[in-house]
């Protein structure tokens, strides 16, 4: 069997192969030694260089997707998910497959300088090959960096809609940046939580860190409204701008339904107002409930 | 069969629903709890649903046709204890219960209608404008 022949003569080769590999890593000029060390650049190609000849040693260079190629798929997810969190960009990560490509040519042709048929036809297979490694690595490297953006994502929806209690029987809930579908029904699902948890019957929604409000920003506040009104609390919008009213009244949004305040003290005071909670300067008398 | 008790406290009737609606016995409920209303004259309903979990757009329109043919009838109805899970999907099916009163326990609920009976001689005007027009589509 010629692959077989391919296969052997490359398992022979080992050391030289990994050299050349090394050696072809370490002259490129994109090299990142500040996030990785040489030492553990050569482990990691050692091993990846050892699973990829093992999984080739039965003349298996057409599918990647059997199961001689399992180890090597992981292997090549480690090093690309890893790379994508510390940083290298999809180039660097990508050369270190393809400069394996070179190396692997580069002992070939030296090999088989008598036979240009069998080299043309050697280096097609491990061409073919190689670039489907490099695109799993790219692959899951986008992936990588695709969980990365998810958990940022995810952070930035927990810390950005905090519900505040401001008085007994008072929520407050201030949002900031753009509400779309996903914030929406998370501040929805925790608002509507805290109600729950408080006992709360007055919840104030504060939009002056809403940057602009469309059609379908209403949309969603409207639904939180209507799904505070079905819990069995009022729902109070402050912090209406007056662009934000504008906005509103030429897109032919309704909000007639809704109390809406321009500032969350005057939403407060309302609120006190609908609890007959009444609050005074201390020169007359206490503040008092 | 299988039916939901509907109390009778004071001048009102109060249904606990403990159980997952299907539909026949939403259906049952609707006609027992509108019997009784004629039957006892009451002047309010109370309808505690905290045990409910799942909910559909049928639960959710048998829920406004028990308080609509209450209000025929001269009663209020008032929903109370809804979950958040509830109250989200019913706000995704387009259902803002226009109509029902709302409060978040029993006791809120009990003295919301109080106050709706008490107000419904003198003063009817400023609660009533809350429910009837729809704002959502």
């Amino acid at each position: 069997m010629d692959n077989n022949n391919t296969a052997q003569l490359l398992q022979r080769k080992k050391r030289e192969i990994l050299e050349s590999w090394m050696n072809n890593q370490l002259a490129d000029e994109a090299l990142r030694d500040d996030l990785i060390s040489n030492e553990e650049l050569r482990r990691q190609s050692e091993e990846l260089l050892e699973a990829l000849l093992k999984a080739i040693s039965n003349g298996n260079f057409e599918n990647v997707y059997s199961s001689e190629y399992e180890q090597i798929t992981d292997i090549l997810s480690d090093v690309s998910v890893t790379r994508a969190r510390q940083g290298f960009s999809p180039r660097e990560t990508n050369m270190y497959v393809l400069s394996l490509k070179q190396a692997l040519t580069d002992t070939l042709e030296q090999e088989r300088r008598n036979q240009p048929e069998v080299l043309y036809r050697e280096i097609l297979m491990v061409n073919k090959l190689l670039d489907n490694l490099a695109l799993t690595t790219f692959e899951t490297y986008l992936k990588g960096r695709e969980e990365v953006i998810l958990r940022q994502t995810d952070e930035i929806n927990e810390i950005s809609t905090p519900v505040i209690r401001v008085w007994d029987g008072i929520l407050a809930l201030p949002i900031i940046g753009t509400l779309d579908s996903s914030r929406t029904q998370i501040v929805m699902e925790n608002l509507l939580q805290e109600i729950v948890n408080t006992g709360s019957s007055i919840a104030i929604l504060d939009i002056s860190g809403v940057p602009a409000v469309d059609s379908l920003v209403a949309q969603h506040l409207i639904k939180t409204v209507s799904a505070t009104r079905l819990m069995g609390a009022e729902c109070i919008i402050s912090g209406v701008r007056a662009e934000i009213a504008q906005t509103i009244v030429h897109l032919g949004i309704d909000l007639s339904n809704i109390k809406t305040k321009a500032s969350l003290a005057s939403a407060l005071q309302l609120a006190f107002g609908m609890l007959n909670i009444e609050v005074r300067k201390a020169g007359n008398s206490r503040s008092l409930k | 069969m299988e039916r939901i008790p509907i109390l009778k406290m004071g001048s009102f009737l109060l249904v606990t629903i403990q159980v997952d609606l299907y539909d026949r016995l939403a259906l049952n409920l609707e006609s027992d709890l509108i019997n009784m209303v004629s039957k006892t004259g009451a002047r309010g309903v109370l309808i505690d649903i905290s045990a409910v979990s799942i909910v559909d757009s049928f639960m959710g329109r048998i829920l406004g046709n028990i308080a609509s043919m209450s209000r025929i009838m001269d009663a209020e109805t008032v929903v109370v204890g809804m979950q958040p899970a509830v109250a989200i999907t019913l706000v995704e099916l387009g259902l803002t219960l226009q109509g029902v009163y709302t409060a978040l326990d029993v006791e809120k609920g009990m003295e919301l209608l109080q106050k709706k009976i008490d107000l419904y001689a003198p003063q009817s005007e400023d609660e009533e404008e809350q429910s009837p027009d729809d704002y959502t589509d």
